[in-house]
């Protein structure tokens, strides 16, 4: 905290409207940022967050409001104006040259050459070393992109902007893909570079690491400026309620459930990886109506391979799957599909939508075959458009229009087109995977309450997640996978996070247990 | 030694057959590097067959027609970059095109410039490009098959040597120059090059643009040097074949050459058959160079991985 300098507006945005046609992304949002703070800038997907630094970058011009960058206005009609005005931007998708290695992406632009425009990259390198020593941003210089880990990726990313010179950084959404150690890490580097006199803007909708890094927070939503808060002065829960406008509860609300029939019988499958080696071993399981069965386990212990059976997307190599009482094993995806069992898949954009295809078309991909949705052969556009609409209203997505293509959607309008689609199939058995990645604290909310009125329907849910607050919170049941096996299954009102942390590692395996 | 002497023989076939293929390659390598798919090499390769052998012609000056041979490849491909980096067109469609315009100027020309005649007339010898080995090594001695070995393999047309250092040229502006990594940049990732600066389009059309140059350059080693003038079969393929040379060398200016050479020594391999006297007929001969470009790309291309933007049309926001 002592490092801001409160005399210092480093960033000014005064009044910035943004619209794209009718819609209005950022409607008269002011913004004062001071030297040597980490800002926060809140808000549900899409909100208007990324769009406000897009304008702040020069990426996308405002339709009204000044910028005033260290007290100068400044006119940012390209990013090049903004560099030169000492403002980098880390995207959320990173903008690395993968077959290019971190010195190459880090000059591309600001080349290093001799007066001939041959490439000095040996002292490029240096320069580089130089940086990522002074900052502790440790970095191989001559590796190429495509082989270093995501995290590794977006300090390339931070270097890019501090070799340009950088003193201001806007970071958009730098933990959506990192994993908790890499998370601790560019908290770490961001308070190192503030203690330097950087002044860095996260965006963001995460409220722990708003808590554990930020000094001051911006909360944004549906494209209006909430408030700006000092960070210290508020709880999580007081900044969800800001940035979805509502009280939200972290606990999922739910009652007893009532456990119906065994619905889904799995008996003893094994399913081989892409690497012909067995990653699901002699796997049993059952799942009974009216309960939520989370699978708890660590990414890569044959989550993903079991569901690709289930689903039909992956041979069964031996063992038997019932739905009802009739074997589906190794029928195809849209057989399983027809008899009760319903997916949302573990990444929504390759496999839970088309992106290029419109809102309306991705949620009748199951059944457009069907009436009324086409009569022999021929699409009915109407009927598809009405039944559209109303599942965009019933699913709160946004923004409310069912031609808009799929990839223009924020993540969870993404997942929630999704779930739209999957629960109005009405199935027995609902096999979600990872449903809530990335999604914010408003978002995840709903779909939680989705998947928890799936189960008092008197329907099945099968949870597979990473995320252990969300199995923790929602499973009427836990099973624990490792290596491919059932360790154990617990009961969801016996759970603590300790004992299923355990058997995730691996420490129930070899017990006498039963 | 009759063995040697065929393989010398062989070898120097190849060498000359290749070199329109290298240019042309190097050209779809430098477009292709930048994100433009360049199925229009053949069209600016006849393109450049004609005017190297017009202006050669009628300036007496082979080097003259080279050069015009260049700039007729060059104008041509720079219809192609407004179509495909200006108006985002679809880089295959407009290249069809231009496979169209290529050879139907050509020959439209030719009528206009030759009185109506379907081919340029025929360069005297000396007006051909020369072969700066000429006669080298008859002088050292007549008798000595060794040396009309090498007589066979290195007296070339000077088109060919330049091929080969171009090679050279096009690989150090590609991986040692800030030009060549802002080539590649853009076509890996151009929205990454454009937010740090890179103008990308300026980019596009310098690349497509010289693509054209070197596929000008490849038809006028067709027309002056190879034989010694245009007609309208001359150019029958090989902007096809060089883009799969370039394809099975993976877009890198190196493996581009021994993809031309490979097809090159096909090419030659048919020429020495033919004249052997073997009993196959010559149309089936004449096949074997499309037929082992096939096979090659089922082959070994398989893992072959472009440039990553490539054929993407790239819109600013």
């Amino acid at each position: 905290m002592n490092t801001i300098d409160y005399n210092t507006k480093v960033i000014e945005m005064k009044n910035i409207t943004k619209k794209f046609g009718d819609f209005v992304a950022n409607d008269n949002i002011d913004l004062v940022v001071h030297k040597g703070e980490i800002h926060a800038l809140l808000g549900e997907n899409g909100a208007g967050k990324t769009t406000l630094m897009n304008v702040l970058y020069g990426l996308y011009q405002p339709t009204s409001g000044e910028i005033f960058i260290n007290g100068k206005k400044v006119e940012v009609t390209n990013p090049n104006v903004a560099i030169e005005n000492g403002i980098g931007m880390v995207h959320q998708h990173f903008m690395l040259v993968d077959n290019f290695t971190v010195v190459e992406n880090i000059i591309l632009g600001m080349e290093t050459t001799n007066k001939f425009g041959v490439l000095d990259i040996k002292k490029a390198r240096e320069e580089v070393e130089e940086l990522s020593n002074r900052y502790g941003l440790y970095v191989d210089p001559d590796a190429k992109i495509e082989d270093i880990s995501v995290g590794m990726q977006q300090r390339v990313e931070i270097l890019k902007a501090l070799y340009r010179g950088a003193d201001i950084l806007i970071l958009d959404e730098p933990t959506a893909v990192l994993t908790p150690q890499e998370i601790e890490e560019i908290i770490e580097i961001m308070k190192n570079l503030t203690k330097q006199g950087k002044t860095i803007i996260i965006i963001t909708h995460k409220l722990k690491e708003i808590k554990q890094s930020a000094d001051y927070c911006t909360i944004i939503r549906r494209g209006k400026k909430i408030d700006t808060v000092k960070v210290e002065d508020v709880t999580e829960e007081d900044l969800a309620s800001m940035m979805v406008g509502r009280e939200i509860s972290f606990k999922v609300d739910k009652k007893e459930a009532e456990i119906g029939d065994v619905i889904l019988e799995i008996h003893n499958i094994t399913v081989k990886d892409n690497r012909d080696l067995e990653v699901v071993k002699n796997f049993s399981l059952k799942l009974h109506k009216g309960e939520i069965l989370g699978i708890a386990g660590v990414d890569g212990n044959g989550q993903s391979e079991l569901v690709e059976a289930l689903t039909g997307l992956r041979k069964v190599e031996a063992g038997r799957v019932l739905l009802q009482g009739k074997d589906i094993t190794n029928l195809s995806p849209k057989e399983i599909m027809e008899s009760g069992m319903s997916h949302i898949p573990e990444d929504r954009q390759k496999r839970g939508l088309v992106l290029d295809f419109t809102v309306a078309e991705n949620m009748i991909l199951e059944n457009y075959h069907k009436e009324p949705f086409s009569t022999k052969g021929r699409l009915n556009h109407k009927s598809i458009s009405q039944f559209a609409q109303e599942l965009i209203e019933k699913f709160d997505v946004r923004p409310r229009n069912e031609n808009q293509i799929a990839a223009a959607l924020s993540g969870g309008n993404q997942q929630k087109v999704i779930l739209a689609r999957e629960i109005t199939n009405d199935p027995e058995v609902l096999l979600a995977v990872q449903p809530t990645r990335g999604l914010d604290v408003g978002a995840i909310e709903f779909v939680h309450k989705y998947l928890v009125e799936q189960r008092d329907k008197g329907k099945a849910v099968l949870l597979v997640s990473f995320e252990l607050d969300e199995v923790m919170d929602l499973s009427d049941r836990i099973a624990v996978i490792y290596d491919g096996q059932i360790v154990d299954i617990i009961d969801g009102k016996d759970a603590d996070e300790k004992t299923i942390g355990f058997l995730m590692a691996g420490g129930g395996v070899g017990d006498e247990r039963k | 030694m009759k063995i040697l002497s065929d393989l010398g023989v062989i070898i120097g076939i190849t060498l000359m057959y290749s070199a329109p293929l290298i240019y042309t390659s190097l050209g779809g390598v430098l477009s292709e590097n930048a994100g433009v798919v360049n199925i229009g090499l053949e069209g600016m390769m006849t393109i450049g067959a004609f005017a190297g052998a017009t202006v050669a012609y009628f300036t007496q000056n082979p080097w003259l027609g080279f050069i015009a041979a260049g700039i007729a490849g060059g104008l041509l491909a720079l219809l192609h970059a407004i179509a495909c980096v200006s108006f985002t067109a679809d880089h295959v469609v407009s290249g069809i095109a231009i496979n169209f315009i290529g050879p139907g100027l050509s020959i439209f020309l030719t009528k206009i410039f030759f009185d109506g005649a379907a081919m340029t007339i025929p360069l005297d010898l000396d007006n051909k490009i020369p072969r700066p080995l000429n006669g080298i090594f008859a002088s050292i001695s007549t008798q000595n098959r060794l040396v009309d070995i090498l007589d066979s393999i290195f007296n070339q047309y000077a088109t060919v040597y330049i091929a080969l250092f171009l090679v050279l040229v096009v690989w150090f502006l590609l991986y040692k120059t800030k030009l060549g990594l802002r080539i590649r940049s853009v076509g890996e990732h151009p929205k990454a090059a454009e937010t740090l600066g890179v103008n990308v389009y300026r980019i596009k059309y310098l690349a497509v643009i010289l693509s054209g140059v070197l596929a000008g350059f490849g038809g006028a080693a067709m027309s002056i040097a190879v034989i010694s003038n245009y007609r309208a079969a001359l150019i029958s393929g090989q902007g096809f074949i060089a883009l799969a040379a370039m394809i099975f060398g993976k877009w890198k200016p190196q493996g581009a050459m021994w993809g031309c050479l490979l097809f090159g020594a096909a090419q030659g391999l048919v020429v020495y058959l033919g004249s052997t006297g073997l009993e196959i007929s010559s149309q089936l001969l004449a096949m074997l160079p499309y037929i082992i470009t096939l096979i090659i790309l089922m082959g070994f291309v398989g893992e072959a991985r472009g440039p990553k933007a490539n054929g993407i049309p790239y819109e600013k926001e």
